[in-house]
């Protein structure tokens, strides 16, 4: 437990405030990181926390801006602690703000324990590596790049894109093969419209999955600071969740664009030495103190996964928002404007998504045997027809082989009939596989190098129906 | 004995603190969080801290400790995890999952006893560098103990049995005074270790993996780079290289990288075995672990601790192989602290002493004669990966490293998305080692350099030749540019492809891989003659010899050399020209 102080420690020697910084002259004893309320003339109050302190300064960050500070008038009222979020069972089926202040009209909870918002690394020695497969339902993450507990996956979108009911269909629809455990969603909106937070909001009501639910929001009109708390907040309440009470917490924070934006207009107003675009040098690991809290730890129940929303300027993957993102992150789902354009739901372009944890996480015993090949094949298969797709718009299919029109067919009843499906379509992963194992059977069967001949034997459809072999 | 004056992220400034000097350790507040004197104005003293500082007061103490940041080298550091300054996280995880600020954990076991065997005897002179007993840390590893340098004398009386670290073992009678020994030397990390001399690198690095091995060959005491943006499988290729390097010792760096990675690397190497000796991994490796949410100053000196334990084990005489992941974490460390001492940036806010730093980084890889008797060599092989940011290699740090490493091993984001992995280039990559491997490989087979430089023409030719496809269709093509498509989709497919998670194919020894492409070889040298005979590509094709070399990789390695030959036998037979053809 923390306690306050008995005294409480205030100041009205002010020298500067600009933009969202406060400079004021040094406070004794305060500390790094700790939090103030600036209290204006009209009583109205602001949070700040304390980012630089010296001799003679002390340097404040003022959250929801400076407007209305005077240098006369304004205290600053130290609180004695740094930024905590006061954590028990009862957060579930709650909404805070950046602040971690409810924002549902409810009482502030009764806290249990008060958690620094930092988090502290997680020991790497200490970590289990993650393997057990989340089913999703959806063909295009489940059988190509299928998600694991404890992993870290974004969504790599663009404006316009349907990322929002991506997501919320996955929150309808995972579920672990044969589990029936513990779970809780945490979801952290920062800097998203009213109605992308409204519409998520509604979604976990739906599913009946709000009482399950931890959310903390920060829509577009409020504070910006706020912004580089809000998934903080999200994250300590999910490793509470995750350690203490064993559940498996899945993080979804959208959009983590807008966060990458607040951490700019933070740097600038600091009169940091910007790196790529003006964002700041420290942003990979800015990011990193965040996801990595993703994971589990050995011989513990319970674990957090995370999947970051992120929207790419300008539809670009080497911005630095999403290049520093995919070198954190166990891979991304990337979703596709041309996909889109084509009508296929979900768009999800399976050339540059990725999931590392993948291979951990399939296989006999966690989705079938076959799976690892199957993988293989498709995506050479597809690969295949999107080159010759390309060849053809330059001399006409009409140039093509036999041989290669087949693959040029297959490649769009990969996009029609294995990736697409319906919002409210729940594949389970051996149907997804044996949607593969339909598009192979248009194939000659020496094409399939990638798979081992006795799954061919027991899976492909006309093997199947001659008998040889009954699928389990 | 000083106070905190100035507190701005990882960065401290001490003050009334006389008698400091540059990179002296200090200990900072009431947690005693570890800092590195990093600059000095008058007595006022700039450290960066290598723990998180949220929570400092101004004020506060600061204690010197008089001693630069050095590592502890003796035995028990074999099959160690250690953070990035030598705490050992084993010995953390007993008390909490999470890293505490403050905490302390020696680098190596205290109550431990070892057995040492003595190789000199009482009355015998001995220098700096001389070997003056084992100790079987590992099966796999022979524990050298040798004289620190610096020290010699002549042996008074010597122990022999089971000692801990810090006891005794040899008593020295010097000029002055007699010295004490134990089995433990401690080492600044920034100062590379002395050597008798410097020799050029020479013999191949069997690293398994057939595109280094047989087209870009890395020798043992080279330096390599493995740039390549996000997804393109860096740290696999690294995970294999510290898995199956044949060299004495590995050391796995993880720099700034992810945590889950961290772990699937730790626990993998439990079970894994090495090829040739069929002892776990772990038995030869050392792991250092300062992932990306760890403080960021620790990243800078991981690096340095790294190549330190590494020089110890050279100076042992053995060849040792160092992979750091990722060497752009740890400039970007340098660039954070830079810039919170609001030094004058370089490009891309990176600071002008980048380039030098990674210099003298490299260059502590190399072949040595040792210090000390017996004679001895030792060497050390440096691979860094290199996080280009949005994979533009024109980005300082991979342009600063290209200027100082010999081979070059590019992966490519278009490899990545066809899923060929790895994803070296054949290309962009290259080699400066293939003079100094090339006496290794003629006692394989003295046709390696034609059939290497074979094969990269032929890979270059199918570039060109991919060219005029996009224009006019593959089937426009004359018969002899379908062949030599065929043969290099073959090299790309059948030979640089390779699994890393697949059981035979994850490792391939360099006999096999010569084997392989011997194979490809006479498959290409026969299927020309039979188009000369009028035979079309299609009909070649067709044979089921294609499938078959496609299948090579699958072979175990014991029915190996027979399949093949069999495969040949088989080739002679069938891929023949067509009686009476067109000539």
């Amino acid at each position: 437990m923390n306690f306050s102080p008995l005294y409480v420690k205030e100041s009205r020697a002010i020298n500067s405030a600009k933009g969202s910084l406060l400079v004021a002259e040094s406070i004794p004893g305060i500390k790094l990181g700790e939090m103030v309320d600036i209290i204006l003339r009209n009583k109205d109050v602001r949070a700040a926390q304390a980012i630089d302190i010296s001799k003679e300064t002390a340097v404040f960050q003022v959250f929801g801006g400076v407007s209305e500070v005077d240098l006369t008038g304004s205290k600053i009222r130290c609180r004695g602690e740094s930024l905590k979020l006061a954590v028990s069972i009862d957060i579930l089926g709650r909404i805070f703000n950046g602040l971690g202040e409810p924002i549902d009209g409810g009482s502030p909870t009764v806290a249990e324990d008060y958690r620094d918002i930092g988090g502290a690394p997680m020991n790497p020695a200490s970590r289990e590596p993650p393997s057990e497969f989340i089913e999703t339902g959806i063909s295009a993450i489940d059988g190509l790049n299928a998600l694991v507990r404890g992993q870290k996956l974004p969504i790599f979108s663009g404006s316009g894109l349907p990322h929002n009911r991506i997501i919320a269909q996955i929150v309808r629809q995972a579920t672990i093969k044969g589990k029936e455990e513990g779970f809780a969603i945490v979801f952290a909106a920062v800097g998203v419209s009213y109605n992308d937070a409204a519409f998520f909001m509604r979604n976990l009501e739906e599913t009946g999955a709000l009482e399950r639910s931890v959310a903390f929001i920060n829509i577009a009109s409020d504070p910006v600071i706020e912004r580089i708390s809000t998934p903080r907040l999200a994250l300590t309440a999910a490793d509470y969740l995750a350690l203490e009470h064993h559940m498996h917490v899945l993080v979804i924070i959208s959009d983590m664009t807008s966060y990458c934006e607040a951490l700019r207009e933070l740097s600038a107003t600091r009169e940091e030495i910007p790196s790529r675009r003006g964002y700041p040098g420290y942003m990979y690991t800015d990011l990193a103190t965040m996801y990595e809290r993703a994971g589990r730890i050995f011989g513990q129940e319970g674990s957090v996964t995370i999947m970051p929303i992120l929207t790419m300027p300008d539809d670009d993957i080497t911005h630095p928002i999403p290049d520093l993102t995919g070198y954190i992150t166990e891979g991304q789902i990337v979703l596709s404007r041309e996909l889109e354009r084509k009508g296929v739901y979900p768009p999800i372009n399976v050339f540059l998504s990725l999931s590392r944890m993948m291979k951990e996480g399939i296989g006999a015993g966690k989705t079938r045997e076959d799976h690892n090949n199957v993988f293989m094949q498709l995506y050479a298969a597809y690969a295949e027809g999107c080159y010759l797709r390309e060849i053809s718009t330059i001399i006409g299919a009409e140039a093509l082989s036999e041989r290669d029109k087949l693959y040029l067919t297959i490649a769009d009843r990969f996009e029609r009939e294995f990736i697409s499906q319906g919002e409210r379509e729940k594949r389970s992963v051996e149907e997804t596989l044996d949607i593969g194992w339909r598009l192979f059977s248009s194939l000659p069967e020496g094409d399939l190098k990638l798979i081992s001949e006795g799954y061919i034997q027991k899976y492909l459809p006309k093997h199947r129906e001659e008998g040889v072999l009954v699928p389990d | 004995m000083g106070k905190i004056r100035r507190v701005s992220g990882p960065l401290v400034i001490g003050e009334e603190m006389e008698g400091a000097q540059i990179y002296e350790l200090v200990e900072i507040g009431k947690e005693g969080l570890v800092g590195e004197v990093i600059g000095l104005e008058g007595d006022n003293v700039i450290i960066q801290a290598h723990e998180d500082t949220l929570g400092l007061e101004v004020g506060e103490e600061v204690r010197g400790t008089g001693s630069i940041l050095s590592v502890e080298l003796g035995p028990g550091i074999v099959g160690a995890i250690y953070d990035g300054l030598q705490k050992s996280l084993t010995d953390l995880m007993k008390d909490s999952s999470f890293i505490k600020r403050g905490v302390k954990s020696p680098a190596l076991p205290r109550d431990k006893k070892w057995s040492f065997t003595p190789k000199i005897k009482v009355g015998d002179t001995v220098n700096e560098g001389d070997i003056i007993g084992t100790v079987p840390e590992t099966e796999l590893v022979e524990h050298r103990i040798m004289v620190p340098p610096g020290v010699k004398g002549v042996v008074e009386k010597i122990g022999e049995g089971n000692y801990t670290v810090e006891e005794p073992i040899v008593w020295l009678k010097g000029d002055r005074e007699t010295k004490e020994l134990t089995m433990v030397q401690r080492w600044p990390v920034r100062k590379p270790r002395p050597y008798k001399g410097r020799l050029a690198p020479s013999g191949l690095l069997v690293t398994g993996m057939r595109i280094m091995d047989y087209l870009f060959p890395l020798a043992l005491g080279g330096k390599a780079a493995i740039p390549g943006g996000f997804g393109t499988g860096k740290t696999v290729a690294l995970q294999q290289l510290a898995r199956w390097s044949q060299t004495q010792l590995n050391i796995y760096v993880g720099c700034g990288e992810r945590g889950n990675e961290m772990s699937d690397v730790l626990y993998s190497f439990r079970k894994l075995k090495d090829p040739a000796t069929g002892r776990l991994l772990q038995e030869k490796e050392i792991f250092l672990a300062n992932t990306s949410n760890m403080p960021v100053v620790a990243r800078e000196a991981s690096i340095f601790v790294g190549i330190t334990l590494a020089e110890y084990f050279r100076d042992m005489g053995y060849d040792v192989l160092m992979v750091a992941d990722s060497t752009s974490r740890w400039a970007e460390a340098m660039r954070e602290i830079g810039g919170r001492l609001e030094e004058m940036p370089g490009e891309e806010g990176f600071p002008a002493y980048m380039g030098s730093r990674l210099a003298s980084f490299y260059e502590r890889a190399g072949v040595v004669e040792c210090l000390g008797a017996p004679e001895r060599k030792g060497s050390i092989t440096l691979v860094g990966a290199v996080s280009p940011p949005g994979a533009d290699f024109s980005e300082p740090v991979t342009q600063n490293t290209l200027r100082i490493v010999d081979a070059l091993y590019s992966l490519d984001v278009s490899l990545a998305n066809k899923r060929h992995f790895p994803t070296i280039s054949w290309l962009t990559s290259y080699s400066l080692y293939v003079d100094a491997v090339r006496d290794w490989w003629n006692q394989i087979d003295s046709g390696w350099e034609n059939l290497r430089a074979n094969a990269l023409s032929i890979l270059q030719q199918e570039a060109e030749l991919e060219e005029i496809v996009r224009l006019v269709g593959p089937e426009a093509l004359p018969e002899r540019d379908k062949l030599l498509l065929l043969a290099a989709r073959m090299i790309r497919e059948d030979f640089l492809q390779q699994s890393a998670y697949h059981e035979v194919d994850t490792y391939s020894e360099p006999s096999r891989a010569n084997l392989m492409m011997k194979t490809i070889s006479k498959f290409y040298e026969l299927t020309q003659a039979m188009l000369d005979s009028g035979v079309s590509v299609a009909d070649v094709r067709s044979s089921p010899i294609v499938y078959k070399i496609s299948r090579m990789k699958d072979i175990p390695h014991e029915d190996f050399e027979q399949r093949i030959k069999e495969l040949w036998l088989e080739m002679e037979s069938s891929l023949v020209p067509q009686k009476g053809g067109v000539l």
